[in-house]
């Protein structure tokens, strides 16, 4: 027994001695080929997901496409990537670690992808004041080395809204959402696909189920089966997985996915998606914060900018839905058509913004916890 | 509508009753297997990864068992003959199930067409809802019981071999004994050793299978690696509501699909609860079982005597 274990060590020594010749001369051929500045070598960045990039769609794929697009940009290495995935951002104390763990790698910037490490990243900023930190989905900022960066997805969903207003047979279009009224992300992404499916289709009404959770493949699968037994036969949604997708095609029916183009998951169901090019965002910031120039404010682009847009139309789409959808599209890019543009009327009858008027961005990002008129919560 | 309620129910709860009747075959021979979620994880995987490769039903099946087995045979091995303490191992197993699929996901994915794992149109076609002839015709009732997918009908019915098995035959009647007496049972001249070896191993099957019906089924045809997220606690819970009887399982199983797919199918313009209120419903419901059956003071639902606590013949 002794001897075998001596056997093992002798070979773990032998397979780390290997591992870091490979590594080195791995590092050093990257330096050779990508930059001769050193500082830029060295230069490291931290990503932290709440879920795993590695399934394919999604949010955090969606995110870490942004990273990979980033890197090749910006020519950087992979070892010069540092990522945290399954970070729980419901966790102050794991995302506080997680965080810590890449400030110890040596990264000088750091990305969280989530809503609930906006508190925590915002406290480690105070203590850590030479590592830069930018919260995705958030508000706040510290004007240092501290922001939030999201984007107007609200206009992509209001194409989507479209595709779906032209789709529907049953006049009935589902939408499963993650969180309820009180959430304005949600809220008001639901309103804006809301709004893209009365511009087309008057007499469709939107059907809403809320699962309560940002990630949860079983809940959303359900729900999207009692909208679809409501008699939904188009299903949008603001939720991480393909679920609603899935359960729309093997029914027979239609969807609109978010964040990743789902037509390569559902092919004989999907529309078209309200995607995220968030390699706009992380290749700037990278490349300011490299040079020394990041100024720190706080990001909100949209269509305009690239950050967001939707998946390419797939042929389950109804006849005429590209050339609706471009007409609009132009005109949201060229400013002048606003999607939270009076009157805007909500599903209690309320006015929630006056003719002539339009909802500011901090509204938009943290007040809209109104539903619009064609939406029917079950 | 409550029609389609009561069968999305069902459905969804049929992992529940796979991972139920399986941890009950094991708690009846006295190991607490805490383990489900990590089984069901290996059997989803492998039983999708199989019916990836070889597009044949029968052996995604068979594959999801054999997985599910390999993962009770890890905690048999550990727990029966090495002692270890059960909750602890069963933790592990957990731990180890779902990275388990964690990491072959991931290389599934890598080496699929765009990233996406989709198993075949043909394949998902199989394993679809299917009227049953004659009988899915019959108003209510066929909708309800004959109109479900095949996998639904074998969870009932291997929910029905175990319960049979355990209460009206002679080898149930060991595996009993050992569950509540192993030092009896013993000293009766039943291998306790083997016993719990083949109970624990065979429950390791069924729970391999509850997780490929999430993988193949409720996911649609793609795979995602949290597929399983939590199905297997619930089935934990599940035991104590069922009183340890294979047959209230089937239908402690269907009523705790029912809780979870409650709020999706009350209107939210009828009666507004909080959406927390449905998820905690499953589990107050089993408080409530637990108190009734305290209260009733029978040993008959109770939980069998030396069910978490390892045998040690030499202190007998």
């Amino acid at each position: 027994m002794k001897k075998v274990k001596r056997l093992l060590a002798v070979l773990f020594v032998f397979t780390m001695l290997l591992s870091m010749t490979a590594c080195g001369t791995k590092e050093s051929e990257k330096e050779d080929s990508t930059s001769s500045n050193s500082a830029d070598s060295d230069f490291k960045v931290g990503v932290i997901h709440i879920g795993d990039p590695a399934d394919g769609a999604g949010y955090s794929y969606t995110h870490d496409q942004g990273i990979v697009a980033m890197q090749q940009e910006l020519g950087l290495s992979d070892e010069q990537i540092i990522r945290k995935n399954n970070v729980a951002d419901s966790d102050a104390a794991a995302t506080r670690a997680a965080i810590e763990e890449c400030i110890e790698e040596g990264c000088k910037l750091i990305f969280g992808t989530s809503w609930g490490y906006m508190d925590t990243m915002e406290e480690l900023a105070n203590e850590y004041p030479d590592v830069m930190f930018s919260h995705g989905t958030g508000y706040k900022s510290n004007g240092t080395n501290f922001n939030n960066y999201f984007g107007r997805i609200y206009q992509a969903r209001y194409l989507t809204g479209i595709a779906a207003g032209l789709k529907t047979k049953t006049n009935k279009v589902g939408y499963v959402a993650a969180m309820g009224s009180e959430n304005s992300e949600v809220t008001g992404g639901l309103d804006a696909f809301a709004m893209g499916v009365e511009s087309v289709n008057p007499d469709a009404k939107v059907y809403v189920k809320v699962t309560n959770s940002w990630y949860d493949p079983t809940l959303e699968q359900q729900a999207a089966e009692a909208l679809l037994d409501l008699g939904c036969d188009v299903l949008g949604q603001h939720c991480d997985t393909t679920a609603p997708q899935l359960a729309a095609q093997n029914r027979g029916v239609w969807g609109c996915g978010y964040n990743s183009d789902m037509t390569k998951d559902a092919p004989e169901a999907h529309l078209t998606a309200a995607v995220w090019n968030w390699g706009v965002y992380y290749t700037m910031t990278t490349k300011a914060v490299m040079e020394g120039n990041w100024n720190c404010e706080n990001y909100f682009g949209g269509m305009a900018d690239g950050l967001v847009d939707i998946s390419p139309l797939s042929d389950n789409c109804a006849e005429g839905t590209q050339e609706a959808i471009d007409e609009v599209k132009a005109k949201i890019v060229d400013g002048s058509f606003q999607v939270f543009e009076g009157e805007l009327q909500d599903n209690q009858g309320n006015i929630v913004c006056k003719d002539g008027e339009v909802l500011d961005d901090a509204t938009i990002t943290g007040g809209i916890n109104w539903y619009y008129r064609n939406v029917v919560v079950q | 509508m409550i029609i389609k309620f009561l069968f999305a129910a069902i459905k969804a709860g049929v992992p529940l009753l796979f991972g139920t009747t399986g941890e009950i075959l094991s708690e009846k021979v006295g190991n607490l297997n805490l383990g489900v979620e990590g089984m069901m994880f290996m059997g989803a995987f492998c039983g999708f990864a199989v019916g990836y490769y070889t597009d044949n039903v029968f052996l995604a099946i068979l594959a999801s068992a054999g997985a599910g087995m390999l993962g009770a045979l890890l905690y048999a091995v550990l727990t029966v003959t090495l002692r270890a303490n059960q909750n602890v191992t069963g933790l592990t197993l957990t731990i180890f199930g779902s990275g388990f699929a964690s990491f072959f996901g991931e290389l599934l994915i890598k080496n699929s067409v765009d990233g996406t794992p989709k198993l075949s149109s043909d394949f998902v076609a199989g394993l679809a809802e299917k009227s049953i002839p004659v009988l899915g015709k019959i108003p209510v009732v066929g909708k309800l019981f004959f109109s479900h997918n095949p996998i639904v009908y074998l969870a009932v019915f291997i929910a029905v071999i175990c319960g049979v098995y355990i209460k009206y035959t002679k080898s149930g009647l060991n595996m009993r004994a050992v569950g509540e007496n192993p030092a009896t049972a013993d000293a009766a001249g039943i291998n306790v050793s083997l016993v719990k070896y083949i109970h624990i191993i065979i429950s390791g099957g069924i729970c391999g299978i509850g997780g490929a019906y999430l993988s193949i089924i409720n996911g649609g045809g793609v795979w995602n690696n949290s597929c399983v997220n939590g199905q297997g606690w619930i089935a934990v819970a599940l035991v104590i509501f069922a009183g340890w009887s294979p047959f209230k399982a089937i239908l402690g199983s269907f009523v705790f699909g029912g809780f979870t797919v409650l709020q999706f199918y009350i209107p939210k313009s009828t009666v507004n609860l909080p959406n927390a209120f449905y998820v905690m419903l499953p589990f107050l419901v089993t408080i409530f079982v637990l108190v009734v059956n305290s209260m009733q003071k029978s040993k008959k639902h109770a939980q069998p005597a030396s069910c978490g606590e390892n045998y040690y013949r030499e202190e007998r």
